[in-house]
This record gives structure tokens, sequence and C-alpha cells, in this order.
């Protein structure tokens, strides 16, 4: 297939992008420049490299339209295990970089810049290709349709991965916006948009053009997710540029407003991407790979809706005894509390759904991944409606509990599940009759457990421990800690949780490894796992 | 009446009257007595392919 206008784009792409470079307003404008040249540049060549002279109506047979498009969904598992090696990575770094300052090399190394670029890489790197891939991957199956506007995906998956490397590239040579989970700037949030649009078109389109008349509930799960975070980033990002070829610009809101709107924007990217997304996920691959239905299709309707109405009312519980005013901080505390029914409801449904088959959570370690992740599904939105009343809040906000309550939603649900899914996919896409190795997945399962348990204990314990060394008074009504003392207090749990985190890291390369062999085509030689080999003579 | 103060009267009367009763109604819906078959048969499509 010849890429005709995508080469062409991409070379003007690169020559406007090098005028960007030597016209610049400012000098990171004109470094980032470069950076987008190159990639471009490179980019076209390697398309050029692909161009076929066969003759006008001889190029080689087009796949049938009735086929499923799953090239888009391969490179989306590939770039999902990449991606999460490099986040996991950059976390162990930034947790030694908080235990030894030495390890900050200055300026493009230093923890302002890497945090960034961690939490970045593990939510939209990461997690963004996960749901991409696993969204077309279920959209089709499910709409039993072949993914709508043909070559639409790849542009989705090649521009993601553009707005991921741009993003990356700014952070390290300090062009930020200073957004939590939105630092990127503006021309790169631009480019966010067109990508996203593009992404919302081929996944409606496939909707309707579905051949199955109802719309099975993982897909209701992914379309609440692609247009949230098509309005949250739109409305959080309106900012004036200072220069139309300049790396800066200025929110359109200030004070509280502007806080209230980042959190706004902060709190529903955990209920829309973290959340909804890999719901979606969940309601699909848990019943695949248990090969029995959802425990209950109403509840999971019900649970839909339920999260969808409520999740959008909770970001002000961030900003509790702040200038906000009073009953905005209760609203989002009374809407957090509430949120508890429907991720219960939700957790129910999941783990149900082995109802009448739990030998599977002995005997398939993919399914006690799975499980593992709605379990952290339940703790995660139990810890964090508590942590958002107001009294509980006074003693952990800005402390490292909420650092341990991210992670354990993050690691335990939104990694596990992944985790998951890639493991069920993975065989499928490259028609492999198994997995490379069965027992390496029980490795990564253990490994990725035990990370998370010590990752989050550790943050307990220095969290409240933090909390309660910043209001602990005398009797002559002075503090008795000053804070540089708080913070030397921590260094043995910032050390264990880099212990915590290289666990999990260690996890995520031995499914790299598992994945890289499965696709290559090998089957490790192996002693079946011991709960399957018992299963076996009862069949 | 300035836009914020509209917007904001009828964000806590109409506005939120709507959405509760929306959300009531797709409750009532899903639970609606002849629903269980059609949910079932839903809860079904994945397991139908490949």
């Amino acid at each position: 297939m010849n890429y005709t206008f995508s080469t062409i784009s991409l070379a003007v792409a690169a020559f406007l992008a090098l005028l960007g470079a030597g016209m610049a307003h400012d000098s990171l404008f004109s470094a980032h420049m470069w950076v987008l040249f190159f990639v471009l540049l490179g980019s076209a060549i390697v398309m050029l490299g692909r161009v076929k002279f066969s003759p006008a109506g001889k190029t080689l047979p087009q796949h049938p339209p009735s086929e499923y498009f799953d090239d888009v969904v391969r490179y989306g598992v590939i770039a999902t295990v990449f991606w999460g090696v490099v986040g996991f990575l950059v976390g162990v770094v930034i947790a030694l970089q908080l235990a030894y300052p030495e390890l900050n090399i200055a300026p493009y190394f230093n923890f302002g810049r890497m945090r960034p670029l961690h939490t970045s890489a593990v939510v939209f790197a990461f997690g963004g290709n996960a749901l991409i891939a696993t969204s077309f991957y279920v959209v089709q199956r499910t709409c039993r349709a072949r993914l709508f506007g043909g070559s639409l995906g790849w542009f989705v998956f090649w521009g993601y991965q553009l707005f991921i490397v741009m993003a990356a590239t700014g952070y390290l040579l300090g062009i930020t916006q200073s957004r939590e989970y939105a630092e990127p700037e503006w021309y790169v949030d631009i480019w966010l948009t067109i990508v996203w649009v593009a992404y919302l078109i081929a996944f409606l389109g496939t909707i309707l053009k579905r051949k199955e008349p109802h719309i099975y509930v993982a897909n209701w799960f992914y379309l609440a997710f692609i247009v949230t975070i098509a309005m949250l980033h739109v409305v959080n990002n309106l900012a004036v540029p200072v220069s139309f070829l300049g790396s800066r610009s200025y929110s359109l809101f200030s004070g509280v407003q502007d806080a209230l709107t980042q959190w706004w924007y902060g709190h529903n990217a955990v209920g829309f991407f973290l959340t909804a997304g890999f719901l979606g996920m969940m309601y699909y691959f848990v019943p695949k790979q248990a090969n029995r239905p959802v425990y209950s299709y109403r509840l999971s309707i019900i649970h839909f809706w339920a999260l969808i109405f409520m999740y959008i009312w909770a970001g002000p519980h961030h900003l509790h005894y702040t200038a906000l005013p009073d009953w905005a901080q209760t609203l989002g505390m009374v809407f957090s509390v509430m949120l508890w029914m429907p991720s219960w409801g939700g957790m129910i449904n999941g783990l149900m759904t082995l109802s009448g088959a739990w030998d599977k959570i002995r005997t398939d370690p993919i399914i006690r991944m799975m499980i593992m992740a709605i379990a952290f599904y339940g703790m995660s939105t139990f810890e964090g409606p508590m942590m958002s009343i107001k009294a509980v809040n006074s003693l952990s906000h800005y402390t490292d509990w909420t650092i341990g309550h991210v992670h354990s939603g993050a690691l335990g649900w939104v990694g596990m599940v992944t985790f998951g899914a890639i493991y069920h996919l993975t065989p499928k896409l490259w028609g492999r009759e198994r997995l490379y190795s069965l027992r390496m997945v029980n490795w990564h399962f253990w490994l990725a457990t035990l990370g998370i348990v010590v990752y989050a204990a550790v943050m307990w314990v220095a969290g409240i421990q933090q909390g309660l060394m910043w209001r602990e008074y005398d009797s002559q009504g002075f503090l008795v800690y000053s804070f540089a003392e708080t913070v030397a207090a921590m260094f043995p749990y910032y050390l264990l949780r880099a212990v915590g985190g290289a666990l999990f890291l260690a996890g995520g390369l031995v499914m790299a490894w598992n994945v890289t062999m499965t696709i290559l085509g090998y089957q490790r030689d192996e002693a079946p796992m011991p709960g399957a080999a018992l299963a076996q003579p009862a069949e | 009446m300035e836009t914020y103060t509209a917007m904001r009267h009828f964000a806590d009367s109409w506005g939120l009257l709507a959405m509760a009763l929306f959300f009531v109604a797709t409750v009532l819906f899903t639970l609606r007595p002849g629903a269980r078959k059609g949910a079932q048969d839903a809860a079904d499509i994945p397991l139908k392919d490949d």
C-alpha cells in the first residue's frame, strides 16, 4: 500500500517544523521544533522506504472490508509494554532522587522535570496506549465491524506517539504550563486535540456501522472516557500563547477559578481516563478470559450511569481548606463519598463474574491478575472517599499518603488490569497457541503485587507520620518540628518505596520478555502450573 | 441578572432536577420488568465471537 498522502504530509510538516525552529520567539521553542523536525524527517524517510513502484491497478490486494483492523492493535500492545517499562523506570529513578538528592542532574534531569515525565509516561503513554489499543480491539469485536475510517486508526496511533514524544522532550527541556497532568504547552495541546477528535471519529464511526444491535457496556465506558477527556482537555487548556512561535502561554483562568478548573480536570482525568476507560477493559476482558458473561449486566448499566453522574463533581476535594468556597468543598466531599456505591457495585460485578468458577483464580494466573486488579479498584475507591472527608483530609492532604493512594489505584488497578489484558491479547493477536510462559505471568503477578503492597504500606506510614509531625504543637503553641526535620524523617520510607517500585519494574521487565518471546513465536519448555496440572485429570 | 448568577441559579434548580430525574429514569428503565432477557443476551455479546 502506498502512503503517498502521509509521506508528503510528513515531509511538509518537517519543513514547517524547521521554519518554526528558525523563526522561534524563544530558544526553548526553537529547541523543541528541532526535536519535532528530526522526528518528522525520520518518519518521512521511513515512509519513503515503503513506497512501491508497481503499475497502477496492480497494487497488493487490500484486506477485505469485513476483516478486523488488528495491525494498529498489535502496534498498540507493543507501545503499551514499551512505555510501561519506561514509565516504571523513571518512577524508580525519581523515587531514588527523593532519597538521594545527589541524583538530580541539573537542569534536564532534575526531579521537577522528571516527575511530570514519570506521570505522563505511565498515565498517558502506558495507560493511553493500552486504552487506545484495547478500545480498538473491543469495539470491533463487540460491534462485529471493521474499525471505521480506513487508515484513521494509524493516524490516531502515530499521532498519539508524537504527542508523547513532544510532551516528554518538552518536560526535559523545561517547557511546562505547570498544570498537573496537563503540563504540555499550547501547541502540543492543540495537536492532542486533533488526534483525539480522530480517535472519537474512528471509535464512534465503528459503533454507528455496527452489525450487533446492542452496544455492549464496555463500549459505553470507552466512549464516556473519550468524550469526557476531550471536554476536560479543551477547557483546562484554554490559554493564550505569548507568540505563535513561542513556547509560553497564559491560562484564561486565574486564582481560585483556575485552581478549581485544574482539579476538575485532574480528578476527572483519574475518573474517566484511569477509571472509566479501564472499566471498559474490565467488562470485556474479564468475561472473555473467564469465558463466562459478566455477573449482572443490569448492574453494569447502573454502574455506568452512577459513575459518570457522580465523578464529575468530586474534584473540589483536592482543594479542602483553601480559598475555594466552603460549599464547593463540601459538595466535592459529599459526591466523593457517594462514589463509593457505584465503585463497589462495579467491583462486586467484576469479582462475581467468577462466581461458580473460583478455581480459575488458582489455575489461571491471568485471571488472578485481573481479580487482583479489581480488588485494588475496590480498595483504592474505598480509600479515596475516606480521604476526601475533610477531617481525614486535614491530616492526609499534602502528605505521602496521597501518593500511596494514587499508586494503589494506578499500579494495582490500572497496571494489573492492563497486564491481564495484554497477556490475554498477545497470543490472539499474533496467532500463537499460547503465551511464551505462563509461569512468568505468575512471577510477574507476585513481583507486582509485592511491589504495590510494599509501596502502599510504606506510604501510609510515611504520610501519617508526616501529617502528625506537621501539626504537632508544644505547650507554648509553637510547632515542634521544622519542615526540614519532617523531610529528613522520611528517608527510610523513601528508600523502601524505591524498593517497592523496583519490584514492580522487575515485574514489568518479566512481562516485556514474555510478550517479546510470544510475538517471536517461542514457547518456553516448562512444567505446567501446579493448579492447572491438578485440574486436568478431572476433565 | 449577570450571566454567572443566572447560570448558578439554573444549575441548582432546574438543571439539578433534570439531571436527577434522568438518572432515576435510567435506573428504573434498566430494572424494569422484562429487561432481564435483553440484559442476558447483551452480556453474551463478547462470548459469541472468534
